[in-house]
């Protein structure tokens, strides 16, 4: 089973290696990892996409908790939720494929965030399967390199992860 | 105002160190000149920086506090990660402070730079590098309160070499506590859950109490011992649990697991209410998970969550530290109206009974002249009574002083559990010695894991530590030529040592005494001259049989219940 977590940690050098050490050292995968300060700049927000079965994710919530920089850890697939990943896609554009990747875009709401004559770079959010599917669309065209942000998420609602 | 190689002395001793081992390199030459220049710290110089973490590791197996370690960057600290992952398996507080290159060589490959942080991370509670000499104090006070508090464990601090300049002053002040947002161990139990465990506790028709370390860690063995007691449950340890309830006691079925006792494992197979305290249920104690006492319901006390329902899926949680878990479970039975199921009970305690007597921690004595080793650790037992200080290093020697050392009391058997470290036993025996300079200090081993820090021999001569050294050899990797007899046809590949020192004259040559004994009838008389000595150690290089085995041994990926009992038994 997928899930997300979000992680609330000190934004202190190190802390990130001793998190993603521990995937590597405990065998636990990481599908994507999304990293970054939160309004409040000591502290880091990390979301995190993993794999494994009830036991296997209580195992990872509970030693990451018992990580010393690490100050509150949720599963955001327990709950309803909304998540966003942004990629950009830069695609060979020329001739008639400008029309029609311009038109898949737009279904979409893709932005075309850069143009030369013969490249475009598409800029997509949302969540893993319109991502996906984004891509799965450009099948007829030439894609010449893909960046994507891994997963961001929240709660729905009133619930939120904070101090 | 102080550097920071004095603030590091003077914080070391505001909390309360008396002794730190270690070893010196350029990159703490300002921390040594530091410690030269006071005399509150006492510091003992090692010969290898392994040594210096397993003397600080049983130090604090012995004594509850963390042990402190200073040893230089790179190889200095390289060295010292056997022992700190050592610590690190069995949750043993401790204190390592390694030295760094200066902070704008960092990254760059200089000389003697190791990676020490990222090198120590698997194996550390926590580490932390100084980056701001002011801080030294206030990181220190933090490690020391990381490694001791929750489920305790190594922290290592990595102190660039510039942080501890003698020309760079700041004024010192040692914080009184830590805060820290992300860190807060729990303090007790869920009164709901106890209350819960207690219910299944008073319907148990064929109870265990099973418990681990974290009886000794969490200083619970006299919760414990009550509990028993006032439920007159049978109590079985794990190879880290020893002492935690007296070895002597007629409730003590012995160890359980891979080498566990025969009644032992059998009611854990058979058991309906396991009461697990601060154990984790690891491979070498379950067998087969799949087949892991088929009637029994878990009720699992840890301070750290992680290790409930890690490897078995517990049927009762209760997380919190054992000492204030069994003070309110011992307080809820007082007020409960609820007692045990006596005439149960009386039947479990036949059947147990009756596997005493099926085999009842029996070994082979007819068959040979050699001496055994378990004779050995018996009459080591009786001459001090169960309550010497038993250092073990790894091997059939350590199974053998865990089955027949019947510890007393807690804190008295200190061995390398979860990492098995060959190589532990003389440096842990020597951090006991040091502290408790009056007690029965002994050092179980074999005459290959001696060799791994037998270099020590001389710290111990430098600090005058009368330790015994009760070597149990055989002339083989004992353990490993057990396995090889069991599942590779007695190709011994590799498990003899040839060559072996002569290890009495190696002793003398130390300016110790060497003692060699090769009778069972002298036995017991060398034994009580060596412990006589009190200002030397003594090696005694007792041979034994090599051809004995550690039975009862779980057959591979089978029940608990499944073991052999001998050469030509197996239930
Ligand atoms: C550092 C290290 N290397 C290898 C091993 C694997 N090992 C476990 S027991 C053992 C043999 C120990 O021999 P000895 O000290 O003579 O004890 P005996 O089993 O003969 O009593 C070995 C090699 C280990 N535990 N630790
Ligand atoms: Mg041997």
């Amino acid at each position: 089973m997928r899930h997300i977590l979000s992680v609330l940690m000190e934004n202190e050098s190190g802390a990130l290696a001793r998190l993603v050490g521990l995937f590597a050292q405990r065998g636990y995968n990481i599908d994507s990892l999304n990293v970054a300060p939160t309004d409040d700049v000591t502290l880091s927000r990390l979301t995190l996409v993993t794999r494994g079965d009830d036991q296997i994710i209580e195992q990872i919530t509970k030693q990451l908790n018992k990580l010393v920089e690490v100050v509150k850890v949720v599963d955001l697939t327990e709950g309803t939720h909304v998540e966003r990943g942004l990629m950009m896609v830069k695609v060979r554009a020329a001739g008639a494929q400008r029309e029609e990747v311009k038109r898949t875009s737009d279904i979409f709401r893709a932005q075309i965030i850069d143009v030369t004559p013969t490249t475009y770079t598409i800029m997509v959010t949302g969540d893993e399967e319109k991502l996906a599917a984004f891509l799965e669309s450009l099948s007829g065209t030439t894609i010449m390199e893909v960046a994507r942000t891994g997963v961001s998420g929240v709660a729905r609602g009133e619930k939120v992860l904070s101090l | 105002m102080l550097s920071g190689g004095e603030m590091l002395c003077r914080a070391l001793h505001d909390e309360g160190v008396e002794y730190i081992y270690g070893y010196p390199g350029g990159s703490v030459l300002h921390i040594y000149d530091a410690l030269h220049q006071q005399t509150k710290i006492k510091h003992i110089l090692v010969r290898h920086e392994q040594a210096a973490t397993h003397m600080a590791d049983a130090y604090a197996r012995a004594s509850g506090k963390a042990g402190v370690v200073l040893v230089t960057s790179g190889p200095g600290a390289t060295n010292a990660i056997t022992g700190i992952a050592t610590a690190y398996m069995d949750s043993i507080p401790m204190v390592v402070i390694t030295g760094q290159v200066m902070s704008h060589l960092i990254g760059g490959d200089a000389f003697q730079e190791t990676d020490m942080v990222g090198i120590s991370r698997p194996v550390v509670k926590h580490n932390m590098i100084v980056r701001d000499p002011k801080d030294i104090p206030g990181i220190i006070k933090k490690a020391f309160y990381i490694a001791e508090s929750g489920r305790p464990g190594p922290v290592v601090v990595d102190i660039p070499k510039d942080m501890t300049m003698p020309n760079v002053k700041f004024p010192y002040e040692y914080p009184e506590r830590v805060k820290m947002r992300s860190y807060n161990p729990v303090k007790k139990g869920h009164s709901g859950q106890i209350r819960k465990a207690v219910n299944m506790l008073m319907q148990a028709r064929k109870p265990v109490i099973y418990t681990g370390g974290g009886v000794i860690l969490g200083r619970a063995s006299k919760e414990l011992t009550k509990l028993a007691k006032t439920l007159n449950f049978p109590v079985t340890n794990t190879l880290m649990g020893l002492g935690g309830f007296p070895g002597t006691d007629e409730q003590f079925l012995g160890m359980l697991g891979m080498h566990g006792s025969y009644e032992a494992n059998m009611a854990m197979h058979n058991c309906d209410v396991i009461l697990a305290i601060g154990a984790r249920l690891d491979d070498r104690v379950t067998n087969n998970t799949a087949k892991f006492c088929p009637d029994a319901k878990l009720i699992h006390i840890d301070i750290d969550p992680a290790s409930i329902s890690k490897n078995i899926q517990a049927d009762l949680p209760i997380v919190g530290p054992v000492k204030a878990v069994l003070t309110e479970m011992l307080e809820q039975i007082d007020n409960s109206s609820l007692h045990v199921d006596d005439a149960a009970l009386d039947r479990w305690w036949s059947q147990i009974a009756e596997w005493r007597t099926r085999h009842g921690g029996r070994y082979r004595t007819d068959d040979s002249k050699l001496m055994k080793p378990q004779f050995v650790i018996e009459t080591l037992s009786k001459v001090t009574q169960g309550n010497a200080y038993v250092c073990s290093d790894v091997g059939q020697h350590q199974m053998f002083a865990a089955q027949y050392y019947k510890f007393n009391k807690p804190n008295r058997w200190i061995n390398s559990g979860g990492l098995g470290t060959m190589g532990f036993g003389l440096p842990a025996a020597m951090g006991v010695q040091l502290n408790y300079p009056d007690a029965d200090v002994v050092c179980v081993t074999g005459e290959g894991s001696i060799q791994m820090n037998i270099q020590e021999l001389s710290t111990c001569r430098q600090y005058g530590l009368p330790v015994k050294i009760l070597c149990l050899n055989n002339g083989y990797l004992g353990m490993v030529r057990q396995w090889q007899d069991m599942n590779y046809e007695s190709r011994y590949s590799h498990s003899y040592m040839d060559s072996l020192p002569d290890f009495a004259k190696l002793a003398e040559a130390y300016g110790h005494v060497g003692i060699v004994v090769d009778r069972a009838e002298d036995l017991e008389s060398k034994l009580k001259e060596a412990l006589a000595i009190r200002d030397k150690a003594v090696f005694i290089d007792v041979r034994i049989d090599p051809e004995e085995h550690v039975y009862p041994m779980q057959v591979p990926n089978g029940a608990m219940c499944d073991m052999f009992l001998s050469k030509t038994e197996r239930t």
